[in-house]
């Protein structure tokens, strides 16, 4: 029970933090609404060719601010704080679920306010049935692309050259999130099926979880 | 806390060499030496966050190298160089918080910043409140956690006489539960007036001073 306390205490201050600065809805989501708007305008606003591609454009864009959401939230920690939870009797695994519980919930709420701004903006040839999986998967990512920068922000604690250090650990990982979120939506009007590719995503959220929980303890020790 | 031989390395340099010091119940041990001597180090090592790579260790009755240490960090109370405060929480809501964290009663928060006069800065945030008033915050966790070994390191830097007289009775009030004190300070007036004893440390070497 006190590893759950703990995890949700984290949480919790986390997003208080978050509600007061507002860097995720106040500065990171106009930023990526706006990059949203600006593709229209590079593909010479042919409607027709903007609802064809609108999706891919949503993957490109929500996946690069939805990272730096994800490393955002991780880059909170200083040494100093990191210490107090060491010395308070914080288990690494506790901070590391606390700090995916308020990450994901950012980064959800940022993939779902993406996909309303992409269905308004563009228009997109999504096929029948094809909003709920789209919603799903973004769901998904977003999970996964929070696991990816709360590591990465494990991983480079510490580190002067930490936020260029998270971000290239952070992008070759997240490939896995990317393939599986643009082939399940492309196979969606095909007969091949969609369930391989969320599948994918999913052993792929499940795999980051689990080594997240277990490299805790040991990262925050060879850490320091 | 015993430590015999025991020499620490950060990033392959050699920061702390063949250190010898023990801290008995109820005892604290000043440590004074010049910048760059090692004293922060000396205590991240006692407060078991960093690991001696030579000698052996004891803290609170395990070895900090081969036991684990999450064991006893909960007993150890330390001030550091910078505060530890959350800048976007009141005073009140960061000790909460480090209240919720260590499974103390939340409802102890009011007094401890009662004794360390911030019960009118209770609800200004962090960010908005001198360095003296985030240490005395700080003296106040320590308050809610009732550390058994306490571990200063610079933390009457910069305050004034009635916060470093907050330290003073913190310092005092862990060595008559029976537990210890490590103060490091470039005050050695100070150093003399809280401690049973003084050493200082130069180029990572202990040395008896008085």
């Amino acid at each position: 029970m006190r590893f759950w306390r703990q995890a949700l205490e984290i949480a919790r201050v986390d997003l208080t933090v978050e509600q007061r600065v507002g860097s995720t809805l106040r500065i990171t989501v106009p930023f990526a609404v706006v990059a949203l708007m600006v593709f229209p305008l590079s593909l010479g606003l042919r409607l027709s060719l903007v609802s064809e591609v609108g999706v891919g454009i949503f993957w490109a864009v929500g996946i690069l601010f939805g990272m730096q959401v994800a490393l955002r939230q991780s880059a909170n920690d200083s040494i100093q704080r990191r210490d107090l939870q060491a010395l308070l009797g914080v288990d690494p695994a506790a901070r590391f679920v606390g700090r995916l519980m308020s990450g994901a919930t950012l980064t959800i709420a940022f993939f779902l306010v993406m996909l309303v701004s992409m269905a308004v903006l563009f228009d997109p040839d999504v096929p029948e049935g094809g909003w709920p999986v789209l919603t799903l998967v973004s769901i998904l990512v977003a999970f996964g692309l929070t696991e990816l920068g709360t590591l990465a922000g494990e991983v480079t604690t510490g580190l002067s050259s930490r936020t260029t250090l998270a971000s290239l650990i952070v992008a070759p990982m997240a490939l896995p999130l990317v393939i599986g979120a643009s082939q399940s939506v492309e196979a969606l009007p095909q007969d091949t099926g969609i369930l391989p590719w969320v599948l994918l995503l999913i052993a792929s959220d499940l795999a980051l979880a689990v080594a997240g929980v277990a490299l805790a303890r040991p990262l925050e020790e060879a850490t320091r | 806390m015993r430590f015999e031989s025991a020499g620490v390395s950060l990033g392959g340099r050699p920061v702390l060499a063949d250190l010898h010091l023990s801290l008995a119940p109820g005892e604290s041990v000043g440590v004074a030496g010049p910048n760059g001597s090692g004293k922060t180090t000396l205590v991240r090592t006692a407060a078991t966050l960093v690991k001696p790579d030579a000698g052996s260790a004891t803290v609170l009755g395990i070895d900090p190298v081969d036991d684990d240490p999450r064991e006893v960090r909960a007993s150890i109370g330390l001030i550091g160089h910078q505060p530890a405060l959350i800048a976007e929480l009141t005073l009140a809501e960061n000790l909460t918080h480090v209240a919720r964290l260590a499974d103390i009663d939340p409802s102890r928060v009011a007094r401890a910043l009662e004794v360390v006069g911030l019960t009118d800065a209770a609800d200004r945030h962090a960010k908005a409140c001198s360095f003296g008033m985030q240490r005395r915050v700080e003296i106040a966790y320590l308050l809610l956690t009732r550390p058994r070994l306490l571990l200063l390191d610079e933390a009457a830097a910069g305050l004034d006489e009635s916060a470093r007289d907050l330290i003073g009775a913190l310092v005092r009030s862990v060595r008559d539960r029976g537990g210890g004190a490590i103060v490091v300070s470039h005050d050695r007036a100070q150093l003399v007036s809280l401690c049973d004893r003084v050493l200082r440390l130069e180029s990572g070497r202990l040395e008896a001073t008085s």
